[in-house]
């Protein structure tokens, strides 16, 4: 289970969340719409500790992340993360990039880290291009192989950063796939995303940020179909 | 048609002078370097602000000539009664004037691997340690490497002023063959040529890397 409370965070004068709640519990998925600059992939950030926050807390599992005391490479080992830019290691084949995790954080032997490379890029249907290196692949198939990698580490979380939002058009459909996959599978998952049929699809809540709140959060039913709070309603109007 | 004084016994003089050249480089490069690459990390690591008088240590050694620093450097061994040779002595000069400039050319390497990349190790819960060497060693050393491979070189050339210490190196063993036998053309000539068999190899070497390197990136 994640916990957000009252989190605050700013960059220099420009506070970017002004005081989230919100809880996901295992095996939910939660996607979080909104415009530009609500905050949305600075709260990823922060849930994973890539970022520090101002106050509030955040807790996984009972595990405060934020707390001086929080071994925070053991705690990224259960919280995946994928980000709008792929951030291949250029210099590693696709069998090498989601590799290096298992062997050198998980301590894995050569072999069983092969072996569930092997198995995650050929779950994001990758199969075929283990010895190849990244920069020869589309975009779409890179995003699949960070998802690979991320999912290499077995975290019981995965947040996923606009992940579609760098992709070509024509590539973005192979990606969503992928996601939907992991939802399917029972992955608690955090989308920021702004792909709104995903969303409506894959969700069992929706969340709308904007200028660092959360406006409104629900079923995707209630807040694509009936949204209560008056920017999420121009907000959909805007983006439909 | 063609006639010179010089000998075998000459050739060997110059040999051994290439030797030393070959022995003092090597020494700076590889000190220099290791030197290097831990200011160049600590630079990058503390920033700019808290770097400030490490960096301007390093200014100092990248903007005096090599010369003066050298003849200050035995000086100052000289006065501290450190009892150094003039091997030892311009080793260590050399070695900070190496890593002077190496020092700046790890830090470029650092700073060219994107932040977006080494964020990406630490998710997967790769300690700072680790994304240092997996990720930013390999792609930095791919950046700087051509700029390496030039102050190698460099410093072999410059190794040529540590005869100013007494050291018979490859240029002061031709001075004394030029000084002997009077044909400075063709000594100069044979001097360039192993300067150049010197530098030759470390070049190549260079874009061999480089090419071996450049289909995955």
């Amino acid at each position: 289970m994640i916990e957000i409370e009252n989190v605050r965070k700013s960059f220099s004068s420009l506070e970017v969340l002004k005081g989230i709640d919100l809880t996901v519990e295992k095996g939910e998925v939660v996607t979080i719409i909104g415009g530009s600059g609500s905050g949305k992939s600075t709260l990823l950030t922060c849930i994973n500790g890539l970022e520090p926050i101002d106050s509030g807390r955040i807790v996984i599992d009972g595990t405060d992340v934020h707390a001086k005391s929080t071994d925070l490479n053991r705690l990224r080992r259960k919280v995946g993360i994928v980000f709008q830019q792929w951030n291949a290691f250029p210099h590693l084949t696709v069998l090498e990039n989601v590799m290096l995790a298992p062997r050198k954080v998980l301590g894995l032997s050569k072999d069983k880290a092969e072996e569930i490379a092997v198995k995650q890029l050929t779950h994001v249907g990758l199969g075929e291009k283990l010895k190849v290196y990244p920069n020869r692949m589309s975009g779409g198939q890179q995003q699949r192989m960070a998802i690979a990698r991320a999912l290499a580490m077995s975290p019981e979380y995965m947040l996923f950063d606009e992940v579609t939002s760098a992709l070509d058009p024509m590539l973005v459909g192979e990606v969503l796939d992928t996601l939907k996959m992991l939802a399917e599978e029972g992955m608690t998952m955090i989308c920021v995303t702004h792909e709104m049929t995903f969303a409506r699809d894959v969700s069992d809540r929706v969340a709308f940020f904007h200028q660092g709140i959360m406006a409104e959060i629900g079923t995707p039913d209630q807040i694509f179909a009936s949204p209560q709070n008056p920017e999420t309603q121009k907000f959909l109007a805007s983006v439909r | 048609m063609f006639d010179t004084a010089l000998t075998w016994n000459d050739l060997a003089f110059l040999a051994q002078g290439a030797g030393m050249t070959l022995a003092v480089t090597a020494v700076a490069v590889t000190a220099g370097t290791v030197l290097g690459i831990l200011f160049g990390v600590i630079r990058f690591q503390i920033g700019p602000y808290w770097s400030a008088p490490l960096t301007l240590l390093l200014d100092v050694f990248r903007s005096v000539p090599l010369l003066i620093q050298l003849v200050l450097g035995n000086a100052f061994q000289s006065i501290a009664k450190l009892g150094w040779g003039a091997f030892t002595t311009s080793g260590v000069v050399l070695s900070l004037y190496t890593a002077a400039f190496c020092a700046e050319i790890v830090r470029g390497g650092i700073s060219s691997v994107p932040v977006t990349t080494r964020r990406a190790a630490r998710s997967l819960g790769m300690t700072w340690w680790q994304d240092m060497r997996y990720i930013v060693a390999p792609l930095a050393t791919r950046v700087s490497l051509p700029s390496w491979i030039g102050l190698t070189l460099g410093v072999m050339k410059d190794s040529a002023l540590v005869l100013w210490l007494g050291l018979v190196e490859l240029l002061r063993a031709s001075q004394i063959l030029v000084t002997r036998l009077q044909e400075p053309l063709f000594i100069l000539l044979i001097c360039g040529a192993i300067y150049f068999l010197l530098s030759f190899p470390v070049a190549r070497l260079g874009g061999y890397l480089e090419k071996r390197w450049s289909p995955n990136d």
